[in-house]
C-alpha cells in the first residue's frame, strides 16, 4: 500500500560536499511500511508552491522497528536545495514506498559485485547490508563494492566495508583507483567465473559499461535507472525507458521507471 | 438547518454523483490511483487517450517542471483500445463512477475506428475526442485549431458514436468562441477545456532543450486563469455543458471554475502534486456549498456575478 505521509526529520548532515544524510521519522506507527527492497524509492515534496513536482530519492536505509527511513542524496536544484535546509523537527510529505527494488533473495549466496558512481551508490548500501546479512547466515557468497567518487570525498565507504570488499575509484585520482568505476572493476575482475551478479546505479554512460562488463563477467546485470518523473506512481507515463521486447503494461517498448523499475535486468532495457 | 447540497450533475443526458472528474493523461485509467483515492467518490474517471493500435508516444525526457507547473510532451502513449477494452475499461467495471473515454487518432479514419469499437461497450458513458494534444506530430491537435477541420471530425464521428461526444479544445487558438461553436454546431454533446499550452525550457547550461520533443504542454496552477477566462468565454457561445479543467488544484479553484461556466470540472497535474487532490477538492466544494446555502451543485454553473 502506498501512502503520502508527513514525516518528521531526525536528523540531516552534510557528509560530503553537497551530499546530505537525511533521516525520517514515521509519526504515525500504523502505517509504517511493512518491507522495503534495496533499490525502491519515495516521492519528496517540496513545500514551495511554485514546485508542483515531487522529487524522486532512492532510499539508503530503512529500519522498521524504529520506523526511521534514511536518504541520502545530492543538492541539484530547488526542491533538493530546500530538503537540505531541514532540520531536526521539521516536517517533510513523502510518498512511498515506490518502484520495484533489487531482489536479495534471488542474489542470496551468490558474488555479487555492486557498482555505485557518485549519488548512485546509496542505494547499493541496504543491497549490501542485506546481502552481508545472508552471507552470514548461509556461509557462502560475498558482496564487493566499487563505488566511484569525484574527490577524495569518500561518502559512505565505511558503510560499505562493514559488508565486504571496497574498491574506491575518484575521478581525480586523489584516492583509490584512478578513473571511473568501470575501469575500476575490470581492473579487479578481468575475467568471467568469479562473479554471478552485478548491480549498479549511476549515471547512464556509466551504466553502459557496466553492461558491457557484466557480459565479459557472464554475469547476470541489474542496473537502477533515473528518468524525469511526475506522478511516480505508473499513471503519467513520463517516466519510460526503451525495452528490448514488448513490456507487458504498455504493450510498446517502453516500461516505466517508476513502476516496472526503477531496477531492471540490464538485458531487457535499451542502454 | 443545515443545507444538504445535491451534488449531482448532468452531461448530455449523463448524470455524475458529482462534477468532478479527472483530466486525461493524469490518472491513467485510475489503476494506479484507486490506491489513494476511493474511485466510487468520484464523478467520472477520465481515462488516457486511447488510439486503435498501440502507440509508443515521444522519447524521453518527456518531462520538465516549471515554475508554477510542469511540461509534459509524452506523446499520447496507449496500448490501444483491444488492451484498453479487456484491461483498463474491464478494471473500470467494479467501480460506480461514470467513464469517460479520451479517443486520440492520427488521421480522420483513426478516430472513428476507436469510437465505432467502444461503441458497443456498455461501461462506457461519454466520449472525449482528442483534438488538442499539442505533442504529436500528427492528427490530434491538427484538428483542432481551425474551425473548419474541427467541425468536420465533429460531425464524422457524432454520425457513428453511439454514446454522447464531447470535444476536447485546445487553447491554442486564436478564438475559443468561435471553435466553441464549430463543435456545437456539428452536433458535439459538450466541450472540454483547456488542454495543455504548448511550450519549451532550455537547460542554459547545457544550452540544450531539456524535452527531447522540444516543446511540450504545459499544465498545472500556472494555466488556471487561462482556462478560467477560457471557459467563461466557451460557456457564453455555445449552450451545451461545459467540462472546464486547467490548473485546478483545490477546491476553490473548481468552485472558480464552475462560476465561470463550467457544468463540471476536471483535476489533473495537482494529481502529481497530491494523490489525494481529487477527493480533497470534492470535499471542498461540498463544505463551500453548505457554507453558502447552495442546493443544487448545478446553480454555481455560470453564477459569477456577470
Amino acid at each position: 500500500m502506498k501512502t503520502k505521509q508527513t514525516l518528521r526529520v531526525r536528523s540531516q548532515k552534510e557528509i560530503a560536499d553537497g551530499i546530505f544524510d537525511l533521516r525520517l521519522q514515521y509519526t504515525d506507527r500504523d502505517r509504517i511500511p511493512d518491507n522495503v527492497l534495496p533499490g525502491q524509492f519515495v516521492n519528496v515534496y517540496p513545500r514551495d508552491a511554485s514546485a508542483l513536482l515531487p522529487r524522486p530519492i532512492s532510499i539508503c536505509g530503512f529500519e522498521r522497528q524504529e520506523g526511521i527511513l534514511r536518504l541520502v542524496y545530492r543538492r541539484v536544484g530547488k526542491g533538493t536545495a530546500e530538503f537540505s535546509r531541514l532540520a531536526e523537527g521539521d516536517f517533510l510529505d513523502v510518498l512511498g514506498i515506490l518502484g520495484n527494488g533489487y531482489d536479495p533473495a534471488v542474489l542470496a549466496g551468490r558474488n555479487v559485485l555492486l557498482i555505485g558512481g557518485g549519488i548512485g551508490a546509496p542505494p547499493l548500501l541496504g543491497l549490501a547490508k542485506r546481502l552481508a546479512a545472508q552471507e552470514r547466515q548461509e556461509g557462502k557468497g560475498s558482496v564487493t563494492s566499487v563505488l566511484g567518487y569525484r574527490t577524495d570525498d569518500l561518502f559512505l565507504k565505511e558503510e560499505f566495508e562493514a559488508c565486504g570488499r571496497v574498491i574506491a575509484a575518484t575521478d581525480d585520482g586523489t584516492a583509490g583507483f584512478h578513473g571511473n568505476v568501470v575501469s575500476a572493476a575490470a581492473a579487479v575482475f578481468p575475467a568471467g567465473g568469479s562473479i554471478d551478479a552485478v548491480c549498479a546505479c549511476g549515471p547512464l554512460p556509466m551504466l553502459r559499461g557496466v553492461k558491457q562488463l557484466a557480459r565479459k563477467l557472464r554475469a547476470t546485470c541489474y542496473v537502477s535507472l533515473e528518468e524525469r518523473m511526475a506522478c511516480g506512481v505508473g499513471a503519467c507515463l513520463g517516466c519510460v525507458t526503451r525495452t528490448t521486447g514488448t513490456d507487458e503494461h504498455s504493450h510498446v517498448r517502453n516500461a516505466r521507471v517508476c513502476t516496472e523499475g526503477p531496477v531492471f535486468n540490464a538485458e531487457e532495457v535499451e542502454l | 438547518m443545515k443545507t444538504v447540497t445535491d451534488l449531482s450533475v448532468n452531461i448530455a443526458g449523463v448524470t455524475l454523483k458529482n462534477p468532478v472528474m479527472t483530466a486525461s493523461g493524469t490518472f491513467g485509467s485510475g489503476m494506479e490511483y484507486s490506491e489513494f483515492v476511493d474511485l466510487n467518490h468520484l464523478g467520472a474517471v477520465v481515462t488516457k487517450g486511447v488510439s486503435n493500435v498501440p502507440w509508443e508516444g515521444n522519447p524521453t525526457p518527456r518531462i520538465a517542471e516549471v515554475y508554477g507547473g510542469m511540461l509534459n510532451a509524452i506523446g499520447l502513449q496507449n496500448p490501444g483500445v483491444d488492451v484498453f477494452i479487456e484491461r483498463d475499461l474491464a478494471f473500470l467495471e467494479q467501480f460506480d463512477a461514470r467513464v469517460i473515454v479520451n479517443v486520440c487518432g492520427r488521421s480522420i479514419q483513426d478516430y472513428l475506428d476507436v469510437v465505432d469499437r467502444l461503441g458497443d461497450e456498455k461501461r462506457v458513458d461519454l466520449l472525449e475526442i482528442n483534438v488538442s494534444c499539442p505533442n504529436v506530430k500528427e492528427g490530434a491537435i491538427a484538428f483542432g485549431t481551425r474551425a473548419d477541420s474541427l467541425y468536420d471530425i465533429t460531425n464524422r464521428i457524432k454520425k457513428i458514436a453511439k454514446q454522447p461526444v464531447i470535444m476536447k479544445l485546445t487553447p491554442n487558438v486564436t478564438s475559443i468562441p468561435e471553435m466553441a461553436k464549430a463543435a456545437e454546431a456539428a452536433g458535439a454533446d459538450g466541450i472540454s477545456l483547456i488542454n495543455t499550452i504548448t511550450g519549451m525550457k532550455i537547460d542554459v547550461e547545457r544550452q540544450r532543450f531539456i524535452l527531447a520533443n522540444k516543446t511540450g504542454g504545459l499544465s498545472g496552477p500556472a494555466i488556471h486563469p487561462v482556462a478560467v477566462r477560457m471557459v467563461y468565454e466557451a460557456s457564453h457561445a455555445v449552450n451545451i455543458p461545459v467540462i472546464g479543467m486547467g490548473g485546478i488544484s483545490c477546491w476553490q479553484d473548481a468552485v472558480e471554475m464552475m462560476l465561470a461556466g463550467a457544468s463540471a470540472v476536471a483535476v489533473g497535474a495537482a494529481n502529481f502534486h497530491n494523490p489525494y487532490a481529487t477527493q480533497e477538492i470534492l470535499d471542498g466544494m461540498t463544505d463551500y456549498c453548505r457554507r453558502h446555502q447552495v442546493t443544487a451543485i448545478r446553480d454555481l454553473t455560470g453564477g459569477v456575478d456577470d
